[in-house]
């Protein structure tokens, strides 16, 4: 008798419990966690960012707000040269990892059941950068290949390659497979299908992957380090280098900057991945 | 196949078979389709239909068999190199495309002129009736109004002949009925040769001029919806295109003898003593007064359909209640006793496979 009536209650107070409403403020022994956890990640890149604005040379007074550390970095050049170098390195792995990794996945999609090719085109994103380096700088000596900005490109693109198959293989995973039949259907050939067709649906997926490959590449340092030659550092290298003799404050204001390019291309491929949805 | 037309068919498919691993899809598929027909390919899930279209699209290699169009062969072709087109059960829209850009993608890839693309983009747009929808995306459109964008670009390279599979699946049941007569009347206008695979049986008997009935990866019937309904030459046709009553027996001379003994009469040419079923559909079973037809029975219940009704009628001796269909004035009340006119000219005799069906449709592989 009594369960009939019991079942009516029990769906009155699931309707207007608070997981079907809207989400409700959550109490302060939520909130005090949440924003300790946000503090311990934020507070160290937010004092390297205050600091870069101190117009004192010791980094634990503040003596005014100046923008000298940033001009000191523009005329320093050893940074702009490592600068320079760095930027080269990201565009060109950027470039060639979203081509070969595009292509890996739309191959390991097309052509591949298992997981295993799948599993050896990923690893690289998951192995320690230690043991790419070592086994990328052995590889280089091997082949008697002058390390330099090029065996870095190769070095980084090799990795970058890896996060790009991943993501464009999760939007592969997406992408209705009658597309591609409904255009060999009505007569273009596999090459124009891949162009008019494959390509596009992918577009959120490549550029987001060019633009993770270029920030990934823009701070790598252990790879890096391992593929140069001791003349040509990469900016990584070069601060690291800095550091070794004390926190100078050019080196605030140069993570500053390059906080402000990772943000900018972080903002930038969520932008772009919009604009592509869309289309 | 009998039925086969006496013109040189526009496709004809001859011993095609296929299995995906030991899966065997399709079992030495003979069959003929006419210029300007409307064909459909009618089965349950898994019967091998859509791996049939596929077939003729290109998108499946038979492992036997010749698909031969106009008389050359079509088999070794790949895709899209095939003078036939698709229209999708996801109707496979490009979704980065507009409507306009969509139709036009067929012709394009052909390398036809600008302006030829222009007008005849423009005149398959008119066809279907979205002019006014060019330049949207596909994600902006109805169901419907996708479907008839996924049929524009299909019939917008005139195909030798073109295939639907499960065009009306996706759409809700008004929109479905709307576009069954508009598909039909699509096809007479443009004058070209579909080949629809359909697991509805009321779809497939409403648009089509022939009807292929596949089973198990085997052809069981070619014929017109009237042929397939009124002379159904197997148990499953009988019991799969529209509803039937089934009364399994033996088969003797001039007839089927019941469990209880009672001899239907039927012409057959079933050999004696094999398992057989005479069929015959609820419309024409007639009541009449007890002891007057050939079997007694007892209404169990009436369904009340509007003009007309169905009633349920138990004969002793038969573990499923016979269906009469009626005008619902002069239906019976239930528990009342009557007599059960059967009609020799209106009863059809198929064998009963269904103890042999294991065996014969799917060879069992150790």
């Amino acid at each position: 008798m009594s369960a009939p009536a019991a079942l009516p209650a029990r769906f009155r107070k699931a309707r207007g419990g608070p997981r079907t409403d809207a989400p409700a403020r959550p109490g302060l022994h939520l909130r005090l966690p949440f924003w300790g956890a946000i503090a311990f990640l934020y507070l160290p890149i937010l004092v390297v960012v205050a600091m870069s604005f101190n117009a004192s040379s010791n980094l634990f007074s503040w003596s005014g707000f100046s923008l000298h550390w940033y001009a000191e970095v523009f005329r320093s050049p050893d940074i702009l040269a490592a600068l320079g170098n760095t930027l080269i390195v990201a565009a060109a792995a950027a470039v060639l990892a979203t081509a070969l990794g595009t292509l890996t996945a739309v191959g390991i999609h097309r052509h591949t059941s298992g997981g295993l090719i799948r599993a050896i085109a990923i690893a690289p994103a998951m192995l320690p950068d230690l043991l790419l380096a070592i086994g990328l700088l052995s590889l280089f000596t091997l082949l008697n290949f002058t390390l330099g900005l090029l065996s870095v490109i190769l070095a980084h693109t090799v990795f970058a390659m890896a996060f790009v198959t991943a993501i464009v293989l999760a939007r592969l995973a997406q992408v209705d497979p009658s597309l591609e039949e409904a255009s060999r259907d009505l007569g273009a050939s596999p090459g124009r299908t891949l162009l008019k067709v494959t390509l596009p649906q992918l577009g959120p997926a490549i550029i987001s992957g060019a633009l993770l490959s270029f920030t990934l590449s823009l701070d790598e340092f252990v790879i890096a380090f391992f593929t140069t030659s001791p003349t040509v550092s990469t900016l990584p290298i070069n601060i690291y280098s800095m550091v070794r003799f004390g926190v100078s404050p050019e080196i605030n204001a140069l993570a500053t900057m390059l906080l402000g390019l990772t943000v900018l291309a972080v903002l930038g491929t969520q932008r772009l991945t919009k604009i592509a949805d869309s289309l | 196949m009998t039925s086969t037309p006496a013109a040189a068919p526009l496709l004809r498919l001859s011993g095609l078979s296929h299995s995906y691993g030991s899966v065997q899809a399709l079992h030495g598929i003979d069959l003929d389709i006419a210029e300007n027909e409307f064909f459909a390919l009618l089965g349950p899930s898994g019967c091998g239909k859509s791996t049939l279209l596929r077939s003729i699209a290109g998108f499946e290699t038979p492992a036997e068999g010749e698909i031969l169009l106009d008389g050359a062969p079509l088999t070794r072709l790949p895709a899209h190199r095939r003078p036939v087109n698709m229209m999708f059960q996801s109707y496979a829209l490009f979704p980065h495309l507009s409507v306009e850009k969509n139709v036009a993608y067929g012709l394009e890839a052909e390398g036809t002129p600008k302006a030829e693309v222009r007008r005849r983009v423009g005149e398959a747009l008119e066809t279907i009736g979205l002019s006014g929808f060019a330049k949207r995306r596909p994600g902006q459109l109805s169901g419907g109004q996708r479907q008839r964008v996924a049929l524009a670009r299909a019939i917008v390279k005139r195909p030798r002949l073109l295939l639907l599979d499960e065009p009306l699946s996706a759409l809700d049941r008004k929109v479905r009925s709307e576009m069954q007569l508009e598909l039909k009347r699509l096809q007479h206008e443009v004058g070209m040769t579909f080949v629809v695979v359909t697991h509805d049986q009321e779809e497939a008997m409403s648009m089509a001029d022939r009807v292929a009935v596949l089973n198990s990866g085997r052809l069981e019937q070619v014929d017109t919806p009237v042929g397939l309904y009124s002379a159904p030459r197997s148990r499953f046709v009988a019991d799969f295109i529209g509803s039937a009553n089934m009364l399994d027996g033996t088969a003797v001379s001039g007839g089927i003898q019941l469990e209880s003994g009672l001899v239907l009469a039927v012409d057959h040419a079933l050999s004696a003593g094999s398992p057989a079923t005479a069929v015959i559909r609820p419309e024409d079973v007639v009541l009449a007064a007890p002891g007057a037809g050939t079997l007694d029975g007892t209404v169990v219940d009436t369904f009340f359909l509007g003009g007309t009704s169905t009633v349920a009628i138990r004969v002793a001796g038969l573990s499923e209640p016979l269906t009469c269909t009626m005008r619902a004035v002069q239906v019976p009340a239930r528990g009342a006793g009557v007599g059960l006119i059967l009609d020799p000219a209106h009863t059809v005799a198929v064998a009963d496979d269904r103890g042999a069906a294991p065996a014969a449709q799917a060879p069992v592989r150790v």
